[in-house]
């Protein structure tokens, strides 16, 4: 893969998306350009999540078009899907992570789906992911269940980043974390990108977030998309974008 | 007799409103704690009181100790209903309750919730007539689910992509089959006792006892032997499928594998299928051999019929064939339950009563085309004269 297209590593053009009669997207068009660290926001109800699940495949939209590293992914395929599934990794709200698995075993079904690695590779890998993430080592024995919300993100996202992806899809990852926690997650993404050189799709709520690990947002309103950095979103003349900006916590993180 | 238990949270100052009368206007005069557990007898209290055609009203809340929405909303709501009669209001109120108060006079100007309307006879209509097109379209649904389910089941048989998941198998005999043996072995040797004896009981009147044994070994073998256990093995098992694939469902955990490439069918569906068809017919078989000593047992206590008599006359009753058309239903059966639970299991929702609701039709559905089948190949098998 290589050429000018290169650089957009996800396009989207023209997506409409809707349910029972409503619509969500009302002809969506971005760019992600490989490298950078989009955030996505928007309201409660804007359809972020739907954004996302929209682009790796989990949902059909009414209609548009959208291509990952250059392959158009709508209608595609389960079988067709496969050969992008290796390149992008996936952290769910909560982690997702399989609940009847141990956190190793948890990083290493991507492994195990895709290549064949011994026992012994697979675990020494499993083990540098972990450290990768800032989790102990003896979090590797232990299931789903027995961890923290913050180690079950940190778990989900060594999971996401198993096969060294380069690109990488977050849903509200510090939604539920408390502020240190919160500021430890963003830090760990804005290094992993930074030495992995990862493109990083980002759906938040988190204002914070998004001042410190984001190069461009794309703002949700209106079942249409604005896409800017902070500075310029600041002085748009949208209200809730305004709102978001310049009300109380806005200003205050951006402030800091 | 029952008892009405009323709990009372104790309040430390009770919350009073008593009415004076003014020139000019009147004074309601509000004391004690307007807290929510003593709202409902202010509300009572309030609804007392009448202001007449007062043409000014003061509400002096000075002497309130505590108050809270509840008892803000009574004030507040004092206030709107005396202002609609025409009478200007005054609140003398601690400063401190008043960003409560004002916080409530500017936002809330809703009127009471409305409920949706419970419509009668044209509802019931409409109720049923929505739950038929949706029926119809689960059962569209159902055979889609179904034709996949067959072919990847089919490939992974006759040309596996890579090796069958030999663990996920072998765990999933284990948790349908084998640990189900002590409760199909109690259940089926009961209905065997019942069996015998309820046959047992007609067939003295002839004379012709003896025939129990026959009933019995022809009954169980061919229908309810294969019967009975699916019938327990669909809410054993249907309903932990269903209740296992739909918790990971809510989890994320169906999308997560989506992403990472799995095929939810290759891993989860169809080791709950082949190990279930592989289970069931084992089962049954275990079923009928344990129901028929049950039967043994009884005819020898009832009847006095000794072992040796009983098999001789079981000898007689049935042969191979008798027992091959009760066993060749059983992977029928399994494969309908699997795949029902399965199915179901895919669309559970994310509340509370999704996973118990679509468990419970996962294993009605799975009971009814069981029984359904099992008709249908009686007929079938009268037709072909088996």
């Amino acid at each position: 893969m290589s050429g000018a297209q290169d650089n957009v590593v996800i396009r989207v053009r023209g997506l409409v998306n809707g349910f029972n009669g409503s619509i969500i997207h009302d002809h969506i068009d971005l760019d992600v350009m490989r490298g950078e660290v989009l955030g996505v926001v928007g309201g409660s109800g804007t359809g972020k999540s739907v954004l996302l699940r929209s682009i790796v495949g989990l949902n059909h939209p009414l209609s548009g078009s959208i291509k990952v590293f250059g392959h158009e992914t709508v209608g595609m395929l389960p079988e067709e899907l496969r050969g992008l599934q290796l390149r992008w990794g996936v952290l769910f709200q909560e982690g997702a992570l399989f609940s009847s698995m141990t956190v190793a075993q948890n990083i290493q079904v991507p492994m195990r789906r895709w290549t064949h690695m011994s026992q012994k590779l697979m675990d020494e890998l499993a083990a540098m992911k972990l450290s990768l993430v800032g989790l102990p080592p003896d979090a590797a024995k232990k299931y789903p269940s027995e961890l923290s919300g913050g180690m079950k993100k940190r778990a989900g996202l060594a999971r996401a980043m198993s096969l060294d992806p380069e690109l990488l899809f977050l849903d509200e990852p510090t939604a539920g974390l408390d502020p240190i926690s919160a500021a430890q997650f963003d830090k760990l993404v804005r290094d992993l990108q930074q030495s992995l050189g990862l493109t990083v799709f980002m759906v938040t709520h988190d204002i914070d977030t998004l001042r410190a690990t984001t190069d461009r947002i794309a703002v949700l309103v209106k079942k249409k998309i604005k896409v800017g950095t902070i500075k310029t979103l600041i002085h748009d003349t949208d209200p809730w974008i305004h709102e978001y900006f310049s009300g109380p916590r806005g200003r205050a993180a951006l402030d800091a | 007799m029952v008892r009405n238990f009323q709990v009372t949270v104790p309040v430390d100052h009770p919350a009073a409103v008593r009415l004076e009368r003014r020139q000019g206007g009147v004074r309601l005069i509000c004391t004690g704690d307007w807290t929510i557990s003593e709202v409902p007898r202010l509300d009572g209290e309030l609804a007392q009181i009448d202001i007449g055609d007062a043409k000014s009203v003061t509400v002096d809340a000075s002497g309130i100790q505590a108050l809270d929405s509840g008892g803000a909303w009574l004030l507040l709501r004092t206030q709107r209903e005396a202002e609609a009669e025409g009478a200007k209001v005054d609140f003398t109120i601690p400063e401190k309750y008043r960003p409560l108060i004002e916080t409530m006079e500017r936002d809330h100007n809703a009127p009471p919730v409305t409920h949706p309307p419970h419509l009668g006879f044209v509802g019931l209509l409409e109720r049923t007539g929505q739950g038929t097109m949706l029926a119809l379209k689960q059962g569209y649904d159902l055979l889609g689910f179904l034709g996949r389910v067959t072919i990847e089941t089919a490939e992974a048989i006759v040309a596996p992509r890579k090796e069958l998941p030999w663990p996920a198998l072998v765990h999933q005999i284990e948790e349908t089959g084998l640990t189900a043996l002590p409760i199909v072995g109690l259940l089926a040797f009961l209905l065997g006792v019942v069996l015998a004896y309820q046959g047992a009981d007609q067939l003295k009147r002839f004379g012709a006892q003896i025939y129990t044994i026959d009933f019995l070994g022809i009954g169980f073998l061919r229908e309810l032997g294969g019967l009975v256990t699916a019938i327990i093995i669909a809410g054993r098992s249907g309903s932990a499928f269903t209740a296992q694939i739909g918790t990971m469902q809510v989890n994320e955990e169906l999308d997560a594998m989506q992403t990472i490439g799995l095929n939810i069918a290759e891993v989860l569906v169809l080791p709950r299928v082949l190990g279930l068809v592989i289970a069931l017919p084992l089962l049954t078989f275990y079923a009928d051999v344990v129901g028929i000593i049950g039967g043994m047992v009884m005819t020898y206590f009832d009847l006095g019929i000794t072992i040796p008599a009983f098999m001789r006359e079981l000898q007689g009753a049935i042969t191979v064939k008798t027992l091959m058309v009760g066993l060749i239903k059983a992977p029928v059966f399994a494969f309908m339950i699997a795949l029902v639970g399965c199915f179901e299991g895919m669309r559970v929702e994310r509340n509370a009563a999704s996973v118990g609701k679509l468990t419970t039709r996962s294993v009605v559905e799975s009971i009814f085309l069981i029984i359904a089948a099992d008709a249908g190949f009686s007929i079938l098998f009268s037709v072909l004269g088996i």
